[in-house]
């Protein structure tokens, strides 16, 4: 068995040596080098752009505006399944280059040049006209009547709102003896920071057009890209290499329609669209700013009478993956600590601002910044023990979402509960620092976080999988499941070796998806790649099996239901002789002069399930009061992710998870110029990206309880990290200094606005 | 791939003025970690470049005839740290420029980059002031020499005559005989960063520890180019090593410096760990010279 097993990485000597090959290695010298012109207003209109001077510079090939744009097919860009219902399509609202601007950095022109310098220059000599609008950037403002509206289609800019009711929240909140605690909790706007920037190339092969991207979903952007150019979708072939990090940003579509479309104005010439960092920070998306107001209404008991959640989603200028991500931590609220009544109202909300996504928890840790910085807030309201009043509250074993039929299975939360406390000797030193004095002060907190693994029953689940067989009885393992650094391939291939019964080197997983010859998938999104990909891989790796056991039959003579593959051989079960090496047999099918055979499977399958996946994170600091900082001692994750397929990638996961979770609790936030909706700080220096000096040892631990709806008993661990570190961080300042912020991040600026609040920081005159 | 219009290289002091003489429009890169940013920035963008990077006589640490301590304009921060000289007489100055970007950029950024460039952010920069440094500078005319504070004009701007470059920055006996210093980088993260308020105190103690005979302190970020607080300076010269005057001279940096309120950080946030930084910076450089502050 594999699974199970710390095996080495597939790709691992490939990445350390620098052989592997990412998009940019993959470009031939010869590309056209294209950049994109940002408008320099919030909200407005291009009245002209002269590009007479840009046009002079040597090198320059073409200069494309949004006037240029003729055909113009309005696309959306979310990386979701396609729904045939239109109800249920993502908003098709963006262009290729648009004369309307949205935001500041919104996309009015494009240079295509021989050379990069050629590019810049040009870029830098084009002249732009705006008509500027008024523009708006909070997103409560823009939902203001009179606020400057974005898109004709959304009155107040309200993309869309949803609700929850449970029970009677009005006739509860009269119950006798209740305590009211209310607050208003913000997220920032933060982006992914993946390594590889994004890129993309593209040239026609025919009629067709090739884009190879770094992307996580190549067969939506094949898709996406035909609608974009208005032609049929076999007509685009996407190609998608290794990937150097997406988190959620190269799950949507960012250039390669433009791409395409230069390609095709420069006669199908190979043009490359290298983003630079700037532009990545500002021009792809970014997470989900979410402002949540929450009322609960408490017993003298410790028990929620009623709750309250009012969430506001900024969503930036276009609609990208919209909606889904509130509604996501909108749905969890009444999930994580049930309460009889609930009311829940969900609102995403256009503003002048870059445009928001999908990133790496899908709007979980905004909501778990919410919800347990609110619980710590309750606690210390009724004087309640922070542990205990959670374990009192947080979903009980048993417990069923209706709508999803997710099942909470085992008592996940107290076990993860339980082993995150032993790991950091939380109980002693809860005690230790409670009321301390002086400048410096340590605490810890604790948060929880909700999540499941994939998208049924909101979207299509449905993963294909290929098997090859070779003459050597190693077999490619091709599936639409995309590897994007997580370590997929490794765990695919794992699984696959297992089904089949083979040695994991006869295994090749092949890493690159070419929509040409990949069997069909939705690819790398929510936590579900392993999940979902484990169905498709037991289903085909079972048909496989057959028909090699078939072929079997055929060359020893014994009935297929007392043969067996292990180990690579054809092993017979009622006595476990050899009777052939797998090899053998894959090399007589291929050659055989009576019966050749090239055996392979595909299958498809459609899975209609969906897992929970939990754990929580607890968080030891010491606040340098007057220094307004904060330093991270210690930190441990907790998680229940079912069966780990791979233990050393599961904490690696979780290792990187939590290092989001960090630099959204302590210093990211990307900043906007008040008076032009300019961004301040889209590059690494401005932007506070923790480094490996900010990190403590990350702790990993895990509870593997199997996952009964699984293929391989495991569910997902892509994003939960990321969900509860901040708001444990922040709950270990307020243990520590009694301040709870508000908005994250605890950055020096807030603590210092916080702590000369709270009376810690007088006047330094 | 930059937009550079043409590059020099120099081979010495001499051809490196000549050069510039040749190209007055060119502008100097040693190791490159500033103009290569701004050329990629575009705010450079198809410059002319003199190197000065292959004129090792400008590499390295020495004491002059009149042991005052020489460090080479092309001087790497890494090779400043490690420089025993700079251990024994000034080791602050060996933290500070350890404090500067991460270990790449501490190999290819020079001491003399990180001055010319005239930022009020530089690592170095404010310990050379509080340390009294003098700026060398060779150019057609020949040889001047300038305290680094007037070599400061204004944000980005330092005394560069044209086709002159900077050789040397020189810290005299007098300036390092007896001080104790500390720099505080007050920045957003450990590493990678720019300082949001950098704080460089020294101090020289009497012979019995007991009264502080002078005490230096200079801020990167607190104004437009790094600043001394000669306010507070004063306050300390002469009184007792206690935390009364350590106290009294962190309150008075407040009538020297003038931070802004940017979206990098408030005035009021900035004034506040200025007066931090000062006590703790102070505290410890009276540590470091042997000083025990009661209470």
């Amino acid at each position: 068995m594999y699974a199970g097993q710390r095996v080495r990485r597939v790709d691992a000597f490939d990445k350390v040596t620098g052989r592997t090959r990412y998009t940019d290695d993959l470009c031939d010298r010869g590309a056209y080098i294209a950049r994109i012109l940002h408008a320099t207003v919030a909200n407005g209109r291009v009245v002209s752009i002269d590009t007479s001077e840009a046009e002079k510079v040597p090198g320059v090939v073409r200069i494309l505006t949004c006037f240029d744009l003729k055909d113009k097919h309005c696309f959306p860009t979310a990386g979701h399944p396609w729904s045939t219902d239109p109800s249920h399509q993502d908003v098709a609202d963006r262009l290729i280059l648009t004369d309307r601007v949205r935001f500041y950095g919104d996309d009015v022109a494009a240079v295509v040049a021989e050379d990069e310098v050629a590019a810049a220059q040009a870029l830098r000599l084009i002249r732009v006209e705006y008509e500027a609008y008024p523009f708006v950037l909070d997103v409560q403002k823009a939902m203001e009547d009179g606020a400057p509206q974005l898109h004709e289609k959304y009155p107040n800019n309200i993309l869309k709102h949803t609700q929850i009711r449970i029970g009677d929240y009005q006739k509860a909140i009269q119950e006798p003896g209740l305590t009211k605690v209310e607050g208003w909790y913000e997220t920032p706007v933060v982006q992914h920071c993946h390594i590889e920037n994004f890129i993309c190339f593209a040239e026609s092969e025919g009629d067709r057009i090739k884009v190879v991207s770094s992307t996580q979903i190549p067969h939506i952007v094949r898709r996406i890209v035909g609608q974009a150019l208005g032609i049929d979708w076999g007509r685009v072939r996407v190609i998608k290499p290794y990937v150097g990090g997406g988190f959620g940003n190269k799950q949507d579509i960012l250039y390669e329609p433009l791409c395409a479309w230069l390609s095709l104005q420069v006669g199908g010439h190979l043009v490359k669209l290298d983003v630079p960092r700037e532009e990545t920070f500002v021009c792809n998306r970014t997470r989900h700013s979410i402002r949540n107001h929450i009322v609960s209404w408490v017993r003298p008991d410790g028990t929620y009478a009623a709750r309250k959640l009012e969430a506001f989603s900024d969503q930036g200028a276009y609609a990208s993956h919209g909606h889904s991500i509130c509604a996501k931590g909108a749905g969890c609220f009444p999930q994580l600590y049930p309460c009889d009544n609930v009311e829940v109202d969900a609102y995403t909300v256009f503003t002048n601002k870059p445009v928001a996504g999908a990133m790496r928890g899908y709007g979980i840790p905004q909501a778990m910044w919410a919800v347990e910085c609110h619980t710590e807030d309750v606690c210390a309201a009724i004087g309640a023990d922070p542990v205990a009043f959670r374990r009192k509250n947080l979903m009980p074993v048993g417990y069923v979402d209706g709508f999803s039929k997710n099942e909470m299975y085992y008592d996940s939360f107290n076990q993860c509960l339980d082993k995150a406390m032993a790991a950091i000797d939380y109980e002693r030193k809860f005690k230790a620092y409670q009321n301390q004095t002086g400048d410096v002060r340590r605490g810890i907190g604790v948060a929880m976080f909700w999540y499941n693994t994939a998208v049924w029953p909101i979207s299509l689940e449905s993963s294909s999988c290929r098997m090859v067989l070779n003459q050597d009885g190693s077999f490619q393992l091709q599936l639409a499941e995309t590897e994007i650094g997580q370590g997929a391939d490794t765990a695919f291939a794992q699984m696959a070796a297992d089904v089949v019964g083979v040695p994991l080197e006869k295994v090749h997983v092949v890493s690159c998806q070419d929509t040409d010859v990949t069997p069909f998938g939705t690819s790398a999104y929510a936590s579900r790649q392993t999940y979902i990909a484990g169905f498709s891989i037991r289903q085909t790796g079972l048909l496989l099996k057959e028909r090699i056991l078939d072929y079997a039959h055929k060359l020893t003579r014994m009935p297929v239901f007392n043969l067996d593959i292990v180990d690579g051989n054809i092993v017979r079960t009622t006595d476990g002789r050899v009777l052939m090496s797998l090899a053998a047999l894959a090399e007589e099918a291929l050659y055989s002069l009576t019966d050749s055979q090239h055996i392979a499977a595909e299958s498809t399958y459609q899975i209609k399930s969906n897992a929970y996946s939990f754990g929580c994170t607890i968080a030891e600091v010491e606040v340098d009061i007057p220094l307004c900082k904060v330093k991270l001692l210690n930190i441990v994750n907790c998680h229940d992710a079912g069966t780990l397929i791979n233990p050393a990638l599961a904490e690696a996961q979780v290792h990187g998870g939590m290092s989001m979770g960090i630099g959204f609790g302590m210093s990211e936030k990307l900043m906007f110029d008040e008076k032009t909706g300019r961004p301040l700080n889209n590059n690494l220096l401005d932007y506070k990206l923790p480094t490996m000096l900010d990190h403590p040892r990350l702790v990993a631990e895990f509870v593997e309880n199997p996952e009964p709806t699984s293929a391989f008993g495991t569910k997902g661990l892509g994003e939960p990290p990321a969900c509860s570190p901040a708001p444990a961080i922040r709950n270990a300042i307020l243990h520590a200094t009694g301040v709870g912020v508000k908005t994250a991040p605890a950055n020096p600026h807030n603590l210092f606005r916080a702590f000369v609040e709270a009376g810690l920081i007088t006047d330094s005159r | 791939m930059y937009d550079i219009k043409a590059l020099y290289e120099a081979e010495s002091v001499q051809d490196a003025i000549r050069l510039l003489q040749e190209h007055p429009k060119a502008q100097i890169i040693a190791g490159g970690s500033d103009v290569l940013v701004q050329i990629r920035e575009g705010r450079r963008a198809g410059a002319e470049l003199v190197s000065i990077f292959s004129i090792d006589a400008l590499r390295g640490v020495s004491y002059d005839e009149n042991e005052a301590i020489r460090i080479g304009s092309l001087t790497s921060f890494s090779h400043i740290a490690a420089s025993p000289i700079i251990r024994e007489k000034i080791p602050v100055l060996g933290e500070a420029v350890s404090l500067v970007g991460g270990p790449q950029i501490r190999n290819i950024g020079t001491i003399g980059g990180n001055t010319c460039n005239g930022v009020t952010s530089a690592d170095s920069a404010s310990t050379l002031m509080a340390w009294d440094a003098v700026v060398e500078l060779h150019g057609p005319e020949g040889v001047r020499r300038l305290p680094i504070q007037d070599f400061y004009i204004k944000a980005g701007v330092v005394d560069l005559r044209p086709a002159e470059l900077q050789t040397a920055i020189i810290i005299p006996k007098a300036a390092y005989e007896g001080y104790f210093g500390r720099y505080i980088k007050y920045a957003m993260r450990e590493a990678m960063d720019i300082a949001n308020l950098g704080c460089s105190v020294n101090a020289k103690l009497s012979g019995d520890k007991k009264t502080i005979e002078d005490a230096r302190v200079a801020y990167g970020v607190a104004g437009p180019v790094p600043m001394r607080a000669p306010s507070a300076e004063a306050i300390a010269r002469g009184r007792a090593v206690c935390r009364e005057t350590v106290d009294a001279f962190a309150r008075a940096v407040l009538d020297d410096i003038h931070p802004r309120d940017s979206w990098r950080a408030a005035k009021a946030f900035r004034e506040h760990i200025a007066v931090e930084l000062a006590k703790r910076a102070l505290t410890e450089s009276i540590e470091r010279a042997g000083g025990v502050i009661d209470g």
